[in-house]
């Protein structure tokens, strides 16, 4: 059952010029957050900006005995809400609900896990990440930016074991050029037999072009989908994606209840 | 102290309601929100069949508010009856149905079907949703259509009928007194404002729907002179909304001249407002001595004026 917080922002690193990891005193949620599930910040207590913003919970921290204590969020400053949340200060309250929506389904071996994430896309993968390598899957993590100085949290992927794929779209490290290409190579060269479950997020066309690829290679993909979101409880009907009804047709529904996690194949992509 | 107030044969156990389009069906607030706490639960309005409504993007924040254009995506009056209704009748909560058509015959039967339901309260007539082109606004934004759609729905149910006026006339009170010329129970307002946002990089509408509903704090001053409006010109209770986000906002709206209230976008930002409005409303009911919370409706002084006017 979600609560809401009034968290004290306990530390808030920039990690570029727009990037930053916010870290919010909220043991009730920490407690009981599980991969793939978002929190609602309300960045400003004024009524400008009204409304909070969804955010996947990126890392659980815990004390010396293990007790999670706190949770961060991974923010790209693209308005009011990401700048104030950018330009937080330690001491400051902000009003943390969750955990919400539905969480990732975490495979266990012999199945691996292939992570795709895209830009500040990455931030559900690093709990996901500790779920899957305490069960002992192997876990890959196919990664894109812009340039690399945007590839963030390397040392801790790494940390836990994750195979790394990297790409940027000025080559500046890794791969030069999108996501989806070396993971289309990856999962033609696997055998059709070598279980797989695959994981995305991020932009809009990153997603459906992976979920075109595991579709073409037979592989279950789960998205995790970013929608303008109003309230993150399914009161508003405003974070709605199109999903195949069986009519043939679509049916809309709530991505802050029946996902943020969804079956890549059940989506109707636009394009 | 007294919260009970009574819109026409229906007595709620206190003035607040949660309002349609910004709680879903209710039951999705179920496990955070003591449901039977609330005045009512007025759920998302329902026409006879389901419907998709708009595709995204349907809602945009604007300075202290948000314009929504969702179409009124929703399950249909049979699947609200079957799959929604028991489960609020079980939470005890008191339940108003906001009723749409795209015809006047569709209110009609969308209403007797209600009407034949066990756990509905009172029926809310959606004749002002800003979003939608066929059906509803056009009632809504015409004397006669008014008239016509409170009166046919008045011959076909016991239920209170409450129609959901629109803010987009000229004259908002005139429509009140329509209502109550049909036989209205009692009228909600405001609905949204039609409203437009626009991305000047794309030069793009920034919602599917180019247009759409403003709602919040933004509204809140226009919304209350328009209840301060309709107090004057009707005698049926009147359920006063628009922006409505702590317990002075409510208590605005009633001294204004409202019996009970709607609270909407301020759930999406704090969706346990309701016990921190309904405290609000009873620490001033004490500091103010006033037993009975009908008491303050449409008490608002503004003969004051004279000896000591904004001397503060």
């Amino acid at each position: 059952m979600p609560v809401d917080v009034a968290a004290e922002v306990i530390a808030n690193r920039p990690l570029s010029s727009d990037y930053n990891v916010l870290a919010l005193s909220a043991p009730e949620i920490a407690a009981t957050a599980l991969p793939g599930q978002f929190v609602m910040i309300k960045a400003s207590a004024r009524a400008d900006p009204l409304l909070r913003r969804p955010f996947s919970i990126f890392e659980i921290a815990r004390d010396g005995r293990g007790t999670p204590t706190a949770i961060t969020v991974l923010s790209k400053r693209i308005g009011p809400s990401t700048s104030a949340i950018y330009d937080a200060a330690v001491g400051q309250r902000m009003a943390c609900l969750g955990p919400l929506g539905r969480p990732f389904s975490v495979v266990d071996p012999p199945s691996e896990a292939w992570m795709i994430a895209g830009g500040v896309g990455l931030a559900p993968f690093a709990t996901l990440t500790e779920s899957l390598r305490a069960r002992g899957v192997t876990t890959t993590l196919f990664y894109g930016a812009r340039r690399a100085r945007e590839l963030f949290y390397l040392d801790f992927f790494r940390a836990h074991g994750v195979n790394l794929v990297l790409t940027t779209e000025d080559g500046s490290a890794g791969e030069k050029g999108r996501v989806v290409a070396p993971l289309d190579r990856a999962l033609g060269s696997r055998s059709a037999g070598a279980p797989v479950m695959l994981y995305a997020c991020g932009p809009e066309g990153m997603l459906a072009a992976t979920a075109r690829t595991a579709m073409k290679y037979s592989r279950t993909c789960q998205v995790s989908v970013e929608r303008i979101m109003g309230c993150g409880l399914g009161g508003c009907y405003s974070c709605v994606v199109p999903m195949r009804s069986e009519s043939g047709g679509f049916h809309h529904v709530r991505s802050c209840i029946a996902g943020p996690v969804l079956a890549a194949d059940q989506i109707v992509w636009k394009g | 102290m007294d919260l009970s107030v009574r819109v026409g044969t229906l007595t709620l156990k206190n003035p607040v309601i949660a309002a349609s389009g910004c709680f879903g069906y209710g039951v999705e607030y179920a496990d955070i929100v003591d449901l039977s706490s609330l005045g009512a639960v007025a759920v998302k309005g329902l026409f006879l069949a389901e419907r998709e409504g708009h595709p995204p993007p349907r809602i945009v924040e604007t300075p202290a508010g948000m314009l929504n254009a969702i179409g009124l995506q929703g399950i249909g009056v049979h699947r609200f009856v079957e799959d929604k209704l028991p489960e609020l009748r079980a939470r005890g909560a008191t339940v108003i149905v906001n009723v749409c058509g795209t015809t006047l015959d569709e209110y009609v039967e969308v209403s007797r079907i209600l009407s034949d339901a066990d756990g509905v309260a009172a029926i809310e007539l959606n004749i002002s949703c800003p979003n939608i082109k066929e059906g509803g606004i056009q009632f809504g934004c015409s004397l006669n259509g008014t008239f016509d759609v409170v009166s046919a729905v008045r011959k076909v149910t016991r239920l209170p009928v409450i129609p959901k006026l629109t803010p987009n006339v000229t004259d908002v009170a005139s429509f009140a007194r329509s209502a109550e010329d049909a036989g209205a129970d009692a009228v909600s307002l405001v609905n949204t404002f039609l409203a437009m946002v626009i991305d000047v990089e794309t030069r793009r509408p920034k919602i599917s729907n180019v247009v759409g509903g403003l709602s919040g704090p933004a509204i809140r001053p226009i919304a209350v002179r328009m209840v301060y409006e309709c107090r004057q010109a009707v005698k049926i209770p009147i359920i006063g909304m628009g922006g409505i986000a702590d317990a002075r906002d409510a208590l605005e709206f009633m001294i204004a001249g409202a019996t009970a209230v709607q609270v909407g976008t301020a759930n999406f930002v704090d969706p346990f407002i309701w016990t921190k409005l309904l405290d609000g409303i009873r620490e001033y009911m004490q500091r103010h001595a006033v037993a009975n919370v009908s008491d303050l409706t449409g008490t608002v002084d503004t003969h004051a004026g004279d000896k000591e006017w904004i001397s503060s």
